[in-house]
């Protein structure tokens, strides 16, 4: 088995997506639709899908938090990922925004970006956002400030200095003021919003970078029930436009939005499927109900 | 006017008015206006006399705001709590030590018009090669910026790449400050060993002994300060601004909206690594001397102190705070000497437990409560 599984090794690294057809690289051959070039800024999702983790493990301490961990993501999909404390989902979101490093395996973001190897705010501007557990905002901003920071814009130094807001933007500021429902909060510093509203601004600043990928953790802990609905209704109405990947504990919310599930345990994938599929699937109950 | 300058000043959470800045320029101006006026138009024995003593005081004390100024957009926009802002202040006050050295020619107690004193007392036949150039006022005036600003860079770079923040970052400030001091402490260095660089004679032609350029000195600090405030103003009101607020409050969170976390706080940290070199280049002439003891850790805790008491994140706060403790300390080492230390811990405890926002703060909540109830 050993030599089988390295000689697989070896062949996955020689055909490697980044790797594989590199000799018809537009400069050197000019030739179009042969090969998957590197287009800087540009994610290549012409196989449909998005987001490729493949072999992927990572371990601290000894404690392997991602084993093996294989996981592929399609493009304009909706997908929800449970799993116990401990499954690791977490640490995945850690891996595909460059937070942490994976110690085998490989990342790719489209067929092109190696997720590996590029740095956090690399990947952010590669279109890949990320809500984190506990909401994230500025709280000493006011709720408009925390939009025009996440707002596509020239994120380097220099021009920071002399940046001002053109109609265009304040039209999409508005714009997502509106979809998180926050328009009276707008001159509103974040720290003296509630749980649930910094929940939705967070989501309202992803929303401003525009990412092709979204990774959602926990969005609706802290909320109320009328509040998740309304959760639910943004999420699937992002789904299409962009991928979206939802971590959550909360059955009843993956319920009203999922359509693909896919359950982690102990750091790889156990099952995946409709969520009918994955609460009737002998090991998710296992696993779940400790039997 | 075009669209995009309309969206209302009210958006805005950190407010576009500046009500305590426009009352620091006002003052900092009416100073600037009486101060020469009561020195140089009124008699010795008149009671409204200025004496050049306290010129050169608030003078000192105008270079000192600067250098909290310098700090407070590190620490209190930033986060950056740099334990060794000292050092870019003292390298600043050297490389206009070396430029005022120069000018004292042959008139050194060894009328050697080649060498400093301190050299020919060392036996030294030449002048070392990092002399050079300090002989012309422009080139000394390029330095007094690119030195500090370019240990800033580099040091900033080292420490920001490697995510070091907190507590570890100011360790390693002060650790930078101390080994400079160490360094400068050491004959061999070139730069007057433990005496320092003393004995200046004159500034550009100007007798440094004269009321009229000490006039001429306080001025020039007070105009610098006004204007580095009102440049720094419009810092942290960009968006660059409230970028770097952004890292202070949720460094992650701006790393993952695609900001270059360490290109911020290194470009924040190279200025106002120069603003302290221009207060420390200042503040030479206007002391007279320049030792390796204005690298000693303590200064740079002192500064911290000083941005702490007046309200850490509003500029004129630190200027505030760098005036009232530094009387508090012209008066302790008049009367009482030996309290000096004790009253600075006291007050820096005070500060932090009662003050949080300093005495800005303070006022601001005065203010506060006054408006709940009126």
């Amino acid at each position: 088995m050993k030599p089988l599984d390295h000689a697989l090794q070896n062949l996955r690294q020689t055909m490697r997506r980044d790797r594989v057809f590199d000799f018809v690289a537009e400069h050197r051959f000019p030739f179009q639709g042969l090969g998957h070039t590197v287009v800087p800024g540009v994610v290549d999702i012409s196989h449909g899908t998005i987001l490729y983790l493949e072999n992927i493990s990572v371990s601290f301490d000894g404690f392997k938090a991602l084993n093996d961990l294989t996981l592929y993501i399609d493009a304009g999909e909706l997908r929800c990922i449970i799993g116990p404390n401990g499954a690791g989902k977490t640490t995945m979101m850690d891996v595909i925004t460059g937070k942490t490093r994976p110690d085998t395996g490989s990342a790719f973001f489209g067929q092109t970006m190696d997720l590996s190897r590029m740095s956090e705010t690399d990947i952010a501007t590669a279109g890949i956002g990320r809500k984190f557990q506990k909401p994230t905002v500025f709280p000493f901003h006011s709720v408009f400030e925390n939009l025009e920071l996440a707002m596509q814009a020239d994120r380097r130094v220099w021009p920071s200095l002399a940046a001002h807001i053109t109609a265009a933007q304040r039209l999409k500021i508005d714009e997502v003021l509106e979809t998180i429902g926050l328009q009276m909060h707008v001159r509103e510093r974040a720290a003296l919003l509630s749980h649930g509203q910094k929940q939705w601004l967070e989501i309202g600043m992803l929303l401003m970078q525009d990412p092709r990928l979204l990774l959602v953790d926990e969005p609706v802990a802290g909320m109320t029930h009328q509040e998740m609905d309304q959760t639910a209704q943004l999420l699937t109405d992002l789904a299409g436009k962009h991928s979206v990947v939802v971590v959550e504990h909360d059955m009843d919310f993956v319920r009203s939005i999922a359509r693909k599930v896919t359950v982690l345990h102990e750091g790889s994938v156990l099952a995946e499927g409709t969520m009918d599929e994955v609460q009737n699937n002998q090991q998710v109950i296992e696993v779940y109900l400790g039997e | 006017m075009s669209k995009k300058h309309t969206m209302p000043q009210s958006l805005l959470a950190l407010p576009r008015e500046d009500r305590g800045g426009r009352i620091f320029l006002g003052i900092l101006l009416a100073v600037m206006v009486l101060v020469p006026i009561l020195n140089l138009g009124t008699d010795a024995d008149n009671p409204i006399h200025v004496s050049t003593y306290t010129v050169t005081l608030l003078g000192k004390y105008l270079c000192y705001a600067l250098l909290a100024l310098s700090l407070d957009l590190v620490w209190g926009y930033c986060g950056i709590l740099s334990l060794g802002h000292g050092a870019f202040f003292a390298l600043g006050g050297y490389a206009m030590g070396m430029y005022l050295m120069r000018q004292i020619g042959e008139r050194g107690v060894y009328g050697n018009a080649e060498l400093p004193d301190f050299m020919v007392f060392l036996n030294w036949q030449e002048l070392p090669w990092y002399w050079l150039g300090f002989d012309y006022f422009w080139f000394t005036a390029l330095m007094i910026m690119v030195v500090p600003g370019l240990l800033a860079l580099v040091f900033g770079w080292f420490a920001f790449r490697s995510r070091v923040t907190g507590v570890y970052l100011s360790i390693i400030t002060q650790a930078l400050t101390f080994a400079l001091m160490l360094a400068f402490f050491r004959n061999e260095m070139g730069f007057g060993g433990n005496n320092g660089l003393t004995d200046f004679k004159d500034l550009m032609g100007f007798n440094l002994q004269l009321d009229g350029t000490r006039i001429a000195l306080f001025l020039i600090s007070a105009a610098l300060l006004a204007s580095a405030y009102a440049f720094s103003r419009y810092l942290v009101t960009s968006k660059f601004g409230r970028i770097i607020i952004a890292v202070r409050d949720a460094e992650d969170r701006a790393r993952f909206i695609g900001y270059k976390v360490e290109n911020y706080k290194l470009w924040l940290f190279t200025f106002a690594a120069v603003l302290a070199g221009i207060a420390g280049a200042l503040y030479v002439p206007q002391v007279g001397i320049i030792n390796p003891g204005e690298f000693s850790p303590l200064n740079s805790i002192e500064m911290v102190v000083w941005v702490a008491v007046g309200g850490r994140a509003t500029l004129y706060g630190a200027i505030g705070g760098a005036f009232v403790v530094n009387y508090a300390k012209t008066w302790f080492t008049a009367v009482l000497p030996e309290v000096w230390l004790f009253a600075l811990g006291a007050l820096f405890v005070i500060v932090t437990v009662l003050l949080p926002n300093g005495l800005v703060g303070l006022i601001q909540q005065r203010r506060n409560r006054k408006e709940a109830t009126a």
